[in-house]
């Protein structure tokens, strides 16, 4: 493996692993639920984008093959990302957790609530 | 210098999982408490695919496969649960 392939690798890493951590600390710091879903879903999302591109590039220079799994695995955090954010966005809304004073539209927390499930048996 | 940056990088996902767990632990809500997990499964993806670069094998990205399916299934049944009082209604 040439110079230019390990600090292509190793700038992908330290980016990966920087976002992660950067996700991490935003876990922890933000103040109210509905701002540390913001941290995890993007950052660490981001972050492992990185280190699998990373893997995969490392698998193909060492080894001569790009593996599906990799590949499979970035299409799968990727796709269950923001279903995890909004699911669990709508589950803090349900359970009336405080959201902080500076939120905008906070009126419309309550008609997000209330609204019920379409009704396709009136066609 | 790839051996160095593996390092550094394995250093900052343990400090993240550190991280998380406390998270975990503090809460204080229940929904924010399966986003932590929800992190730390993440985080423990990234963690896999590292070891199988410093290793230079590809027999952990099966495991690496696994950990995201269920994490994203137990992430959402949990989710239903909290939401619906019911999983499979």
């Amino acid at each position: 493996m040439n110079f230019a392939i390990e600090l292509i690798l190793s700038l992908l890493l330290l980016l990966g692993g920087s976002l992660i951590l950067i996700g991490s600390l935003g876990l922890i710091r933000l103040p109210d639920v509905y701002t540390r879903l913001h941290a995890p879903t993007k950052a660490t999302t981001l972050g492992m984008g990185a280190i699998l591109i990373a893997s995969m590039l490392f698998t193909l220079f060492d080894q001569g093959s790009l593996s599906v799994q990799q590949l499979l695995i970035t299409l799968f955090l990727f796709i269950s990302a923001p279903l995890t954010g909004h699911l669990l966005a709508k589950t803090a809304m349900h359970q009336r957790l405080k959201q902080i004073d500076k939120t905008k539209n906070a009126e419309l927390i309550e008609v997000a609530r209330d609204r019920e499930a379409p009704n396709h048996s009136s066609d | 210098m790839l051996e160095i940056s593996l390092k550094i990088v394995l250093v900052m996902i343990s400090i993240a999982l550190i991280m998380n767990t406390y998270s975990l632990v503090r809460g204080p809500s229940l929904p924010e408490r399966i986003l932590s997990l929800d992190t730390l499964y993440i985080n423990s993806i990234g963690l896999i695919l590292i070891y199988g670069i410093v290793q230079a094998s590809s027999i952990n990205f099966e495991a690496a496969l696994l950990i995201a399916m269920l994490g994203f299934v137990s992430t959402a049944a949990l989710c239903k649960y909290l939401l619906r009082g019911d999983i499979i209604e």
